[in-house]
């Protein structure tokens, strides 16, 4: 694990990236892929916690800000290079073996659908070692059994610093359960990002 | 990756089908998995293995299992702004036929056919509709058969039949009895509800209209077309394919076979 205060190290042979939050997490995001660069070439699938509205306006707020096309993920999409997907409400979002995404209607997980344990669990059986996985702030314990899970497969696992979380409880949850890889700020965990684009694949 | 538990995952699917011909093989992987995983903690079953081993011996175990494989997450009028879509674009065109047939694919406990059932009776169709309503499980089409909801759920679905125009008080439709809501049974006189799957088995009669809702997202792409295949062959010319909120044609080989009649609201007609 590297201490907070070091600067984020370069992770070779990264192929997607997932990331999870809930509360705060629309302000944490911005800060996050406010850091990307133009043209960032990886896959990112993101579950935020939304309240069960049928139609998220996420892609669209996210869309005008970030630098990389924003998309709501649907079933049996196949994962494009350099795309930000956001799971929509109501519905569970997993990377199939064929590195697609697929929807379901399972229980709530954590009172959550769609549940970042999910999306992190079937994301690490697909990428394994090739995945990096991200869990920000948030007010419950969904992606701690997850992320545990990336760290399993091999993958790469970054936490918020909980000292900087809006909501230190997701970060922490997820710290009590595994030792991660990386437990950053908000920014070096943009910069990390960035840095990934330029590691040879 | 072959890993041992995704080894012995595509095993305890091979032997369901290869004993009990229920086909599993072409969902997605990554759903199965977690309910299969599920299963095993409720089996207190170590390993997938030994779980295969009991459900190859044990019927009864088998059709408890498949309990776990099939989701049984609905509710009535799901989606309100649907319902209201098909009373208001698709009941007009149905109007025109002397008598009609809907299949419900993948009723599951009998939610969708119910909201059906109501939407016709109250547009003047269900006397001259036969419904027939499918599903794998035969647990859920007893359940659906049966009529009987809780009443907390029917209060939620309440608010969904009046966003869905719904024209009466919902508690018209059913009795309370304890903490239950008995649905009247002249709903379901027209519907036969049978086993049957998209998975293996075919087309068995021409149709009007076509509700498969939330079922598709469980299916690769590959049994997706198979089932798209079945609705294409059952749907008179100019028929209707109605899919659930986050289900599309946009992927399917199918596409071209139909046209969005409410793209929003997932209501396709067959060209």
């Amino acid at each position: 694990m590297n201490p907070v205060a070091a600067g984020p190290a370069r992770v070779p042979g990264i192929e997607a990236i997932v990331i999870g939050a809930s509360a705060g997490g629309v302000e944490a995001l911005l800060t996050v892929f406010g850091e990307l660069p133009s043209g960032f070439g990886l896959p990112i699938i993101t579950v935020l916690h939304l309240p069960d509205e049928r139609r998220s306006q996420l892609a669209e707020v996210f869309d005008r800000r970030v630098a990389m096309p924003v998309v709501e993920a649907r079933d049996k999409e196949a994962i494009r290079p350099g795309t930000l997907y956001f799971a929509g409400p109501g519905y569970h979002l997993s990377v199939e073996h064929d590195h697609s995404l697929s929807l379901s209607q399972e229980d709530r997980v954590h009172h959550s659908r769609p549940a970042i344990d999910y999306l992190f669990e079937s994301a690490a059986d697909t990428y394994g070692p090739g995945l990096m996985a991200i869990l920000l702030t948030g007010a419950n314990h969904d992606g701690a059994r997850g992320l545990a899970h990336v760290k399993q497969q091999g993958g790469t696992t970054v936490v918020q610093d909980p000292a900087e979380a809006r909501v230190a409880v997701m970060p922490r949850a997820a710290l009590a359960l595994h030792t991660p890889d990386h437990i950053l700020s908000l920014s070096r965990i943009g910069s990390l990002l960035a840095s990934l684009e330029y590691s040879p694949c | 990756m072959d890993k041992s538990s995704d080894i012995e995952l595509r095993l305890l699917i091979e032997a369901i089908y290869l004993k009990y011909s229920y086909d599993f093989r072409d969902y997605s992987g990554a759903s199965v998995k977690r309910r299969v995983a599920h299963a095993l903690r409720q089996f207190d079953c170590a390993t997938i293995s030994a779980l295969q081993e009991r459900v190859l011996h044990d019927p009864a175990a088998f059709m408890q299992l498949l309990q776990f494989l099939t989701i049984p997450v609905s509710e009535m009028f799901r989606d309100p702004s649907h319902f209201l879509a098909i009373r208001q674009e698709v009941v007009p065109l149905l109007k025109t036929y002397p008598s009609i047939k809907i299949w419900i694919a993948g009723c599951s406990t009998g939610e969708e056919v119910y909201s059906m059932a109501i939407l016709l009776r109250e547009e003047g169709l269900l006397e001259r509709t036969i419904i027939y309503a499918t599903d794998i499980n035969p647990a859920s089409l007893d359940k659906a058969k049966q009529g009987i909801f809780s009443l907390e759920n029917v209060r939620a679905y309440t608010a969904n039949y009046q966003q869905a125009g719904g024209q009466r008080s919902f508690a018209d439709y059913y009795t309370a009895a304890y903490d239950y809501a008995i649905f009247d049974k002249t709903l379901r006189e027209n519907v036969t509800f049978a086993d049957h799957s998209l998975a293996t088995d075919s087309v068995f009669s021409e149709t009007q209209l076509i509700s498969c809702r939330n079922v598709l997202i469980y299916f690769n792409k590959k049994l997706q077309d198979r089932a798209f295949g079945l609705f294409h062959e059952s749907l008179c010319h100019r028929g209707f394919l109605v899919l659930g909120s986050k289900e599309t044609l946009d992927f399917s080989a199918f596409g071209k076979q139909f046209e969005p009649l409410v793209k929003q609201e997932r209501i396709y007609r067959k060209l």
